[in-house]
């Protein structure tokens, strides 16, 4: 193999993509760094104890305390709202997708469920506010103007196509002649379904799932246009709250110099953030692949 | 081996063609603006209506771009110190930490008022029960929570018969000079307020969070007020002092300049950095602001200054007298119009600062 033209050709290209799969690589790395250097800096001058014991969020008043709670609470209401919308939802049009639908209806009803994820978060924002919330003060008494409860609902909508795709995958995967056993014993489609495909495909939706978890932890504009400003130690689905996003929204709001502690706590927040998301992600990839080797 | 080859021909003709498209934006674009200086403004969101309104009259006289930030007060006083911005609104004068911030930074300013505004205390339009708040009151639901005084959660706290339903509070965040007034007023030093409260530097966003809560209350700007009167209902308060109105006054034109609606009527001003008002746009629009301002500021709901304080405002600027009148001290309370112009100096004005046509 001497130094041909084509060969050169063929490691110049090869080098040029290398390159290209490097900078994901780096921009990472370079993330993380910043984050852990920050959060540092910021637990030099407020001690972990306090922002692990403290049970109130508000780092810039005359007296300030530092309790992440408040924010990791606000950001699990909304998730566990947009989980219960977007599970169901997204687990039930995957089993019809794969298992009822014909390929006309699913030709039509899957590009249109993608349609869903196209929309901009913004507008699902003041969708939440504009719509989902007058709808709900309707029904709910004592509902607060901004609330998790709409705009979890929101981030519910906007997952369920990405639940939906990867749960279709997951039971799309279920080896075809354990469908026909179950047949072949006389079961009928929806027992086959219960007992046969979802139990076969349980591991890789709950990876589906769990991804969905973690997109919907780090949504931002849909919290920060309408769950309020306000970190609440409070389970009460009725009033404002304040996630670890919306924070950093509002804490960039204003103007925020660099250096300053204020500057830090949205460094501390934001690993706190990327801490959970990381986790959850990573427990999602393991049970997706560990599907795929069973 | 073709088709590869024929795709990364295709990417790299994609790529050549994305790249004109982007140059050409680029020039074309640029040749449009770039001939125009651009005057950076910021600062209070109660001061941004006017600023906005004055900042579009302005572009279309062709001598420079203004673009209007809302970060609130303290956040535009530490981009103008920084140099960032050639003009903020303020809604409360500076502060010693800003004053020796923009000393550090080897900035001067020209603090100028505009109009005066009441803070509106408002409640949603089926509140019935709240007609007027004693300043002690308004105290009592704002104070800090320390844990032994005795807390405001329910509207039956304030006054019994009232409903046992969570007073839920909105105001201006930590940035906004309303808030900083406000508590300075009412609790009795700036920023010391309870935490649990929906805040945003977005008035907008307050007033959406209260037309849609019944047991909602909140204080914002009078022109926020104004703009949504059909939504909310404005309450009235009481200082517990004759001598300026009886009983409670609620916000108007007629109790700010009289200054009955106490303690909650406080100047507006812009600061403009001394520097930059050289620039001749910087000086044509500040000129401009002047005086096209009171007339917008009147539009929108805020009391104007008698016309022979803007004589000498006017004046101030082009004389380029800088400091404030309040000793950088940030909110004071019960300002008088004698009060805002006494720092005013008579003196020979700069010929460099004064409009063309004067």
């Amino acid at each position: 193999m001497a130094d041909t033209p084509t060969s050169r050709r063929e490691r110049t290209f090869e080098r040029l993509l290398l390159a290209c799969a490097s900078v994901s690589v780096a921009t990472t790395l370079a993330i993380v760094l910043v984050l852990v250097i920050e959060t540092l800096r910021f637990f030099a001058e407020v001690p972990l104890l306090r922002f692990v014991t403290d049970v109130e969020w508000r780092p810039r008043f005359a007296e300030p305390s530092f309790g992440i709670w408040p924010l990791v609470l606000g950001t699990c209401l909304t998730t566990v709202v947009a989980l219960a919308v977007a599970a169901p939802l997204g687990l039930l049009s995957a089993v019809y997708l794969v298992e009822y639908a014909s390929n006309r209806v699913r030709r039509i009803l899957r590009p249109t469920l993608d349609l869903l994820a196209a929309v901009p978060t913004i507008v699902y924002g003041y969708f939440a506010l504009a719509v989902i919330n007058p709808f709900l003060q309707g029904i709910i008494p004592g509902l607060a103007t901004y609330n998790p409860l709409s705009p979890g609902i929101a981030i519910g909508i906007m997952i369920t196509p990405l639940v939906s795709s990867l749960g279709s995958d997951a039971i799309d995967a279920v080896p075809e002649n354990l469908r026909e056993a179950a047949y072949a014993l006389g079961a009928s489609r929806l027992a086959t379904i219960v007992n046969v495909v979802l139990p076969g495909a349980a591991t890789a939706i709950g990876g589906a799932v769990l991804l969905g978890v973690s997109r919907a932890m780090g949504e931002t504009m849909i919290v920060a246009v309408a769950g309020g400003q306000q970190p609440r130690l409070s389970l009460d689905l009725r009033i404002p709250i304040e996630t670890m996003t919306a924070f950093i929204v509002r804490a960039a709001e204003g103007d925020t110099p660099a250096g300053t502690l204020a500057y830090r706590t949205l460094f501390a927040v934001g690993t706190t953030l990327f801490l959970m998301t990381f986790t959850t992600n990573l427990i999602a990839r393991r049970l997706m692949r560990r599907s795929r080797l069973a | 081996m073709t088709s590869v080859v024929r795709l990364s021909s295709t990417v790299v003709v994609t790529g050549f063609l994305l790249a004109a498209v982007w140059t050409l934006g680029v020039v074309v674009v640029g040749g449009c603006t770039t001939r125009r200086p651009v005057i950076a403004v910021d600062g209070s969101s109660t001061l941004y209506p006017i600023s906005e309104a004055l900042a579009e009259e302005f572009r279309d006289f062709g001598l420079a771009h203004v673009t209007v930030g809302v970060s609130g007060t303290g956040g535009g006083f530490r981009k103008f110190c920084r140099g960032d911005v050639a003009l903020i609104g303020a809604s409360r004068p500076i502060r010693p930490s800003e004053a020796s911030d923009c000393l550090a930074h080897d900035r001067d300013y020209i603090e100028l008022p505009i109009a005066y505004d009441g803070i509106a205390v408002v409640v949603h339009r089926s509140n019935t029960w709240v007609d007027a708040l004693t300043v002690d009151e308004l105290r009592r639901i704002w104070s800090p929570r320390t844990g032994t005084d005795e807390r405001v959660e329910r509207w039956s706290d304030l006054r019994p018969g009232w409903p046992a339903r969570t007073i839920r509070l909105y105001g201006p965040g930590l940035d906004s000079g309303t808030y900083d007034y406000f508590t300075k007023a009412i609790v009795g030093s700036e920023g010391a307020s309870r935490a649990d409260y929906t805040s945003s530097e977005d008035d907008n966003m307050l007033v959406r969070g209260v037309a849609h809560d019944p047991d909602a209350l909140a204080f914002f700007g009078l022109a926020y007020y104004a703009e949504n009167r059909d939504k909310l209902r404005l309450i009235a308060i009481d200082d517990n002092d004759d001598s300026n109105g009886v009983g409670p006054v609620a916000p108007s034109l007629e109790t700010i300049r009289s200054g009955s609606y106490q303690p909650l009527t406080r100047p507006i001003f812009i600061y403009a950095d001394k520097v930059q008002s050289r620039r001749p746009e910087v000086r044509a629009f500040v000129n401009y602001y002047l005086e096209r301002g009171p007339r917008i500021a009147s539009e929108i709901g805020y009391v104007p200054l008698p016309f022979d304080a803007y004589v000498s405002v006017r004046h101030d600027f082009w004389s380029g007298l800088g400091g404030s009148r309040f000793g950088g001290q940030g909110s004071t309370i019960g300002v008088s119009v004698e009060q805002l112009l006494a720092h005013s100096e008579r003196g020979r004005p700069d010929k460099a600062m004064a409009p063309a046509t004067w």
